[in-house]
């Protein structure tokens, strides 16, 4: 059993450049064979016709390093939930479907090239704040500090982040609040978090809107495009936590970490 | 002749490493601003390196060829981290996590590297916990572990089957924050393709800036690989697409020895090749085989039934029958091994016959499915996407693939390279991990590298470099350098023939995975190395690489990464065929017992080969490094 379809890329040469549909015809594909190795054969069969190959950003090709970004059909990943797009297998499709491939749009995510985009404004959140400091060499025994099993279940919950932006692509918005909440509530859970608890969302959040992201109207487009399922929860959490620490600041200035 | 002197600190083993950092050169704390360390690769080991370097006060320069330094491969390993904590109360301690580790490498790693490792396991555990890294708990809130291969005390730390994840983001983090601080500089997407050598030290490094395809010289006093391993010359394999040879490759045709290149790790336990169209193949955490119990048939007309219907006495759990007291959990190289022998009598399951069970249902009766989904759930999510079958309700069906290399960049104590100032930390290296690595390890190992020991021995170095002796990086070695990566890209870019260069790549693991994977031979390895050359010559005649040089172009990274293996590849064949013996990952058919295990030779081989490169069309040259066993007695390898 093969099936054949027709693939409607986004191709763009480069940054700012006008960019285009083109219609590519994938035939006799297998139903266990992933997406991206179906862009393979396409382009090898594009380079076979001396023809300049699509640009799609992938790396582990299982679902962890959150490279692949790929809008099939207007929905990031694609049409599974709970995967990225490189866990995406033909089976989901069927024989004669025309799939829309588009990269993650959104103005702090800036196209590069066909369907990858830079995606560096997420590093300059994290730069941010993002972080426990513990420099090197420093760090108590590690049983010295016992974390309720619950607290950690549910930090790594929201640990789980692969950063790969579909929750700012899915949002009308391009908001990166599901993004910025998962690592806010992942440090402030741990009993290690405390110490720049405040210092922390308030720089990360301050980084996330001066980059250009947008705010959160609450329609949680962002958790069910999420290959991990982050729960929306979090960004809850991260308000609670950004009001706290705005409180906080405003009285004491050091709660920001000057 | 390269000079290797490992440089292992005299005393007794437990006192080396303490006494070695005691005694070891120091750079004061005024003068560390005014050296530039360049640091390749943001895994584990790299980003691990890059932080805490930062936060010593050198400079730091941090080239990714990624996007991102979170995405490096390091953040797919699933199942631990091994640490001597002890925690258990199960007799672990930092001599048995040595033995264990030494054994299982198959008596062919540094024991004075190995017992050091063992020795920071447990300040990993506490760094990365005060970093925040969710690792999984007890009730009591105190640290949980589990099992892995090769041991028999539980000392792996994980969280979920996502431990890499969470180890690398807790690294990433160090790293975010020194590059928040200014102290580290971020070169993202900027592949390094030459070493610069200046007076016979590594001064510096060539970047592609893969998005502009901008090309820059950049001049440190140190430099320090943490770019992974090689597995991937094999191409169809567990690593990532992107992870490649080419910063050790060239560091070796630069004048750095290049160790045990056949030492590579086949994984059991991974989901097994379907088509020919296949990119990669996915890991199953070996932590699975806790509570999964592996089998074939012991009649083959039974291998193409529904195995639930296959009755228990009708099951041949080999690994529990050969190795009676690891059963399961014996080590990798082992399990990979047997699973190959069952399908070659023929008792293979699934289309291809190439593959064996891995089966849940004993561990659900066991412990119930919800106990299964808490421990595993992920997994068998993983299992679920990739095939369409539930493996709570039908056994998984794995086989072994291209998982790890043992062998990497020859480095001393100091994990410094023959060639003076360049480090090699990680994967990259081939010091820890002997012939075999036992699970949880990789982990371990990157980040004692990143955390724990280059902080302290760069320093030995950098001391007998002048602070401000940097050279400026319009020098001729430089400027030669930058040619040199111009030459080839553009060669690359002008072949213009007809096959894409996955062509390439799909062969050369073909050849290589037949002929030099899980069973080795002379003849097969002759073979091997006659059809790579021919290859190799194939490619500059026939490649296409479509595009230009001055925008991302995917297919020109893959071709210079491709056409470092087709050499590389030669290597792994040339440095097979020359150990004449078997050990741990590298069988030699020639070379085993009457019941097919591995048949070591400590009289002619109890030695690390690391090749020295001679100049294109030379034959590389194989210098040893001999292995001295003081504390530990060599014997064949037994865990039944």
């Amino acid at each position: 059993m093969s099936l054949s379809v027709t693939l409607r890329v986004w191709r763009q040469a480069g940054p700012g450049k006008p960019g285009r549909f083109v219609d590519y015809p994938a035939r006799n594909l297998n139903p266990n064979m992933s997406f991206l190795e179906m862009l393979d054969v396409v382009n090898d069969e594009l380079t076979l016709r001396g023809e300049e190959p699509i640009a799609f950003a992938h790396d582990c090709r299982e679902g962890i390093c959150g490279t692949c970004s790929l809008m099939i059909d207007g929905k990031p990943h694609g049409p599974q939930q709970g995967v990225a797009s490189c866990q995406t297998y033909l089976r989901s499709f069927r024989d004669g479907d025309v799939i829309v491939v588009e990269p993650f749009r959104a103005r702090a995510f800036p196209i590069v090239k066909d369907l990858v985009t830079d995606r560096s404004a997420f590093d300059k959140i994290q730069q941010a704040g993002g972080f426990i400091t513990a420099r090197t060499g420093s760090a108590p025994e590690a049983n010295a500090v016992p974390v309720p099993k619950g607290d950690a279940e549910l930090a790594m919950d929201a640990a789980q982040c692969i950063g790969c932006g579909a929750c700012v692509a899915a949002c009308k918005n391009a908001s990166a609040m599901l993004f910025v909440a998962a690592k806010v509530s992942h440090l402030g859970l741990m009993p290690q978090g405390q110490a720049e608890r405040d210092r922390r969302v308030l720089a990360m959040v301050e980084t996330m809107d001066s980059l250009g992201f947008g705010g959160c109207v609450n329609q949680y487009e962002c958790t069910a495009a999420c290959p991990k399922l982050i729960s929306h929860d979090f960004i809850a959490r991260m308000n609670r936590d950004y009001r706290g620490a705005i409180f906080r600041a405003a009285f004491n200035p050091s709660a920001r970490g000057e | 002749m390269a000079q290797l002197d490992p440089r292992i600190p005299a005393g007794p083993l437990a006192e080396k490493w303490r006494k070695h950092k005691a005694e070891i050169r120091l750079v004061n704390p005024a003068n560390k601003r005014k050296y530039e360390i360049i640091v390749v690769g943001a895994g584990l080991a790299g980003a691990s390196a890059a932080a805490s370097l930062a936060e010593l006060g050198y400079k730091v320069k941090s080239f990714v060829f990624h996007d991102s330094p979170r995405r490096a491969h390091s953040i797919a390993a699933q199942g631990g981290i091994n640490a001597a904590k002890n925690y258990q109360n199960d007799g672990d301690s930092v001599y048995r996590l040595f033995y264990d580790t030494i054994k299982g490498g198959d008596y062919r790693s540094r024991e004075a590297n190995v017992y050091r490792l063992a020795e920071v396991s447990a300040n990993i555990i506490d760094q990365c916990v005060a970093q925040g890294v969710p690792f999984a708990r007890e009730y009591g809130g105190l640290l949980a572990n589990r099992s892995f291969g090769g041991a028999q005390v539980s000392r792996t730390f994980y969280a979920r089957g996502q431990t890499g994840q969470q180890l690398l983001l807790g690294a990433y983090s160090a790293l975010s924050r020194m590059v928040g601080a200014g102290a580290i500089e971020l070169f993202t997407q900027s592949e390094m393709l030459d070493l610069v050598v200046v007076g016979g030290h590594a001064k510096g490094i060539v970047v592609r800036n893969l998005v502009t395809g901008e090309i820059t010289r950049h001049a440190s006093d140190a430099v320090v690989l943490a770019t992974g391993g090689y597995g991937n010359v094999f191409n169809l394999t567990t690593y990532a697409r992107g992870s490649n040879a080419t910063a050790i490759w060239r560091a070796y045709k630069r004048g750095a020895c290049f160790a045990n290149p056949c030492y590579t790790q086949i994984h059991p336990t991974c989901i097994p090749v379907t088509g020919d169209y296949q990119s990669k193949l996915t890991l199953m955490s070996e932590s699975l085989r806790n509570d999964g119990r592996i089998w074939v048939p012991k009649k083959k007309e039974d291998c193409r039934r529904d195995p639930t219907a296959v009755a228990e006495e009708d099951r041949d759990y080999y690994l529990e029958r050969l190795y009676p007291s690891f059963g399961n959990l014996c080590p990798r190289d082992v399990a990979s091994r047997a699973a190959k022998r069952m399908c070659d009598e023929g008792r293979g399951v699934g289309e291809t016959g190439l593959s064996v069970y891995l089966d849940f249902s004993d561990a659900i009766r066991r412990l119930g499915e919800h106990v299964v989904r808490e421990r595993y759930g992920n997994l068998f999510d993983i299992y679920h996407e990739i095939t369409a079958e539930n493996a709570y309700r039908t056994p998984m069906r794995i086989y072994p693939a291209v998982h790890y290399a043992m062998g990497g960049l020859w480095v001393d104590y100091n994990l410094m390279s023959n060639v003076p100032g360049l480090f090699v930390l990680g994967e990259a290296n081939f010091a820890d991990q002997g012939a075999n690595r036992l699970g949880a390890s990789a982990l371990m190992q990157g980040l004692a590298d990143g955390y724990f020991i280059i902080p302290y021995t760069i320093g030995d170095y950098l001391a007998t470099q002048k602070p401000g002796s940097r050279p400026s990086p319009d020098g001729a070695e430089y400027r030669q350098a930058e040619e040199n990566v111009r030459a080839m890209t553009s060669r690359l870019l002008s072949l213009k023939g007809r096959e894409p260069v996955s062509h390439f790549h799909k062969r050369l693991g073909q050849i290589l995975w037949q002929h030099c994977g899980m069973a080795r031979n002379r003849a097969g390895l002759e073979q091997a190395l006659r059809e790579i050359p021919a290859l190799r010559e194939e490619f500059w005649r026939t490649l296409n690489v479509p595009g230009s040089g001055d925008t991302l172009n995917q297919a020109l990274e893959r071709a210079g990464r491709v056409a470092d293996f087709l050499e590389l590849g030669e290597l792994l064949c040339r440095d097979a065929l020359a150990r004449e013996e078997s050990c741990g990952g590298h069988f030699r058919e020639e070379h085993q017992y009457p019941d097919g295990e591995c048949r070591r030779d400590d009289a002619n081989f109890s030695h690390v080969a690391a090749w020295e490169y001679r100049g294109e069309g030379q034959a590389p040259l194989r210098n040893v490094e001999p292995l001295v066993y003081e504390y530990v007695k060599m014997s064949v390898r037994n865990y039944k």
